[in-house]
């Protein structure tokens, strides 16, 4: 686990930075409600908490330091995730 | 099988003075044999439970009419009898008993990862049980739904549903600990040398069952807190009534159960694998092939969930993919099976019960995955569709497959859990009466289901009634064998012969070590020097 003793100072202004981007994609999942996107209304929600979570494990969770098994697992995680959706919407897009 | 004595100048593990005495000494402790024994002592008390359940279900079904029970208790018998078995028994059931005691050793460690997360899951293993039984005895009945608790009937039974689903709950982060502290250890604590296509095919399953613990367990979770939800605070996720959608329901359980299904048969097929080139006394045939094929089911099991589904109203293309999806997962099982008939091609074969129960298990597994592929087709289905032949499909698979891996598994490593051995005649005799029995309980119902008898209906028409009987008798036939199994365990724990390690002769790592291990299992870690099954 040698990386885990490696400190990595992340400047504030980069926390400050993700923050903001967290706080104007919330803003934008609820203004998001608003329009009518007919099928697309879950995929659209669905979409930006993704990238949420992602921003927040990448630097919040220091996963950007991480090595790169970690990186892999996480990405195939998200994946899977992902193709499990697909394939749910297989029934709901095409009833 | 040489049956001279252990050297007796050592302190096993289950002699070894800790902090606490008595039974403390038990449920405190963070060592991963005794928490193995723990997990096996619960799961086969829960399971006697389930077993005297199912054949109350069969007494009911020995005639048409009532027998001995009304329908009211039918339908929370088979609810009680599934959501033990499933949720308490076969889901932690090999992982939690022979991954726990055998893990480390076999990967030459001296305990998992994480000892006390360990310890932590098998309490939360007790308190989840606990919670999900207490709905027995609290007013209101035991929940009649079926394990699988489908919307919207499980929110409008008046039955105590919530302890239930609270249970499963809870259960479920003692299958995500378990899982969590598998993939950390055989990541970190592997021997040196012992590389992954090194790896014994036992911890191998471990591992792919582990990822499926981790990444499926926790859309249950989310699923039973939004039954929780839904029935305390009338948000409508399922019920149609509130705007929601039944189908919903079904497809956030089966995304969790199917893959469970791959959680209790993985590791019963990594037990399989490593019984039979034992007693084979002759390498595995095709390693790799095996070791793919069980990350491949592992992988391709999270996307088959629907084929429980095809007559619920999904939408034709879903339909077809399911269909597709479930062959294909069918393709890496099949190798599994070549493989192990491979080995056994021009073998020396070593006739003894664990063998018995592993060549059983290629039988009845082959009748269950077989019968998969008629529920699999979509045609087929819709005529069997919740009939009998998908109870004698399931229990082909699940208790066939992972109740003879699981009794073959305990047979192979009870000389080395116990330092002791069982009588084997009487191990052989109680394996024939129950794979006897066996059959003659559960082959019937594929007739029946083919001929049109619903599963969990207490009543039948009289052209059912003779296979009923046949079924009847069969689980009789089958609890001798049980009785006779476990008897002859606890005599064999008792009072059995002293043993030596390496009773049958077998090459990976736990065979090396003293019959009962010590605390720490080696004096010295072993280098690895040589693949697992490198006999001949």
């Amino acid at each position: 686990m040698e990386n885990h003793n490696d400190s990595h100072i992340v400047p504030f202004k980069t926390y400050g930075i993700i923050l903001a981007v967290l706080i104007v994609l919330t803003l934008i999942s609820v203004a998001v409600t608003q329009i009518d996107l007919a099928s697309l209304t879950v995929f659209t929600a669905i979409l930006l908490a993704s990238i949420k979570s992602g921003i927040v494990l990448v630097y919040f969770m220091h996963l950007k330091f991480d090595n790169l098994m970690m990186k892999i697992f996480v990405t195939a995680v998200f994946v899977l995730v992902a193709l499990v959706m697909v394939v749910t919407f297989l029934d709901y897009n095409y009833r | 099988m040489s049956n001279q004595e252990t050297e007796t100048n050592y302190v096993s593990f289950r002699e070894e003075k800790g902090k606490y005495k008595g039974i403390l000494a038990w449920i405190f402790s963070t060592d991963h044999k005794r928490i193995g024994l723990l997990y096996l002592y619960s799961i086969v008390s829960f399971f006697i439970i389930g077993v005297g359940l199912g054949a109350a279900m069969k007494l009911e079904l020995l005639a048409p009419g009532k027998t001995i029970m009304d329908p009211a208790t039918y339908n929370a018998i088979f609810t009680l009898h599934g959501v033990i078995m499933i949720f308490l028994v076969v889901v932690p059931g090999l992982p939690a008993v022979f991954g726990n005691f055998f893990l480390p050793i076999m990967i030459g460690a001296k305990d998992v990862a994480f000892p006390k997360l360990n310890l932590l899951s098998w309490w939360v293993y007790v308190v989840g049980a606990l919670i999900a039984l207490s709905a027995l005895f609290m007013g209101g009945g035991p929940p009649d739904t079926g394990w699988t608790f489908y919307a919207p009937y499980s929110f409008k039974t008046n039955t105590n549903m919530l302890p239930a689903v609270l249970g499963a709950f809870v259960l479920g982060f003692s299958s995500i600990l378990t899982g969590i502290n598998f993939i950390v250890t055989i990541h970190r604590l592997r021997a040196p040398g012992m590389s992954w296509f090194r790896l014994p095919l036992f911890p191998w399953t471990l591992y792919g069952t582990a990822w499926i613990q981790i990444l499926a367990t926790p859309i249950v979770g989310i699923t039973l807190l939004m039954i929780v939800g839904e029935r305390l605070l009338n948000i409508g996720f399922f019920d149609p009534a509130l705007g929601g959608d039944p189908i919903l329901y079904q497809h956030l359980f089966w995304i969790y159960s199917h893959p469970a299904v791959y959680i209790m048969i993985l590791p019963a097929m990594g037990a399989i694998s490593e019984i039979i080139p034992t007693f084979a006394n002759k390498s595995i045939f095709g390693y790799k092939a095996i070791v793919i094929s069980t990350l491949a089911i592992a992988f391709v099991g999270y996307f088959v969930w629907g084929h429980h589904m095809f007559t619920s109203g999904m939408s034709g293309t879903a339909l077809y993919t399911f269909s597709f999806l479930t062959f294909l997962v069918a393709i890496p099982s099949a190798i599994k099976v070549f493989n192990w008939v491979g080995t056994l091609h021009k073998a020396s074969i070593q006739l003894e019960a664990p063998f018995f129960w592993a060549a059983s298990f290629l039988f009845v597994f082959m009748i269950g995955g077989l019968s998969g592929l008629a529920l699999g087709a979509l045609a087929t289905n819709v005529h069997l569709h919740d009939t009998a032949f998908v109870v004698a499909h399931f229990h082909f698979i699940v208790f066939g497959g992972v109740g003879f891996a699981f009794m073959g598994a305990i047979h192979y490593w009870f000389p080395k859990m116990y330092g002791r051995m069982y009588n084997t005649k009487v191990a052989t005799t109680g394996w024939l009466f129950f794979f006897i029995g066996f059959c003659t309980l559960y082959l019937p119902m594929f007739f029946l289901g083919i001929d049109g008898m619903p599963r969990r209906y207490y009543d039948y028409v009289e052209r059912f009634h003779g296979p009923n009987i046949v079924s009847t008798i069969g689980s009789w036939v089958m609890i001798i064998g049980l009785i006779i199994i476990i008897a002859n365990l606890i005599k064999g724990a008792y009072s059995g012969a002293k043993t030596s390690k390496n009773p049958w002769g077998g090459r990976t790592l736990e065979w090396e070590v003293d019959s009962p291990p010590t605390l720490e299992n080696f004096e010295e870690i072993p280098v690895i020097e040589r693949s697992p099954y490198d006999y001949r």
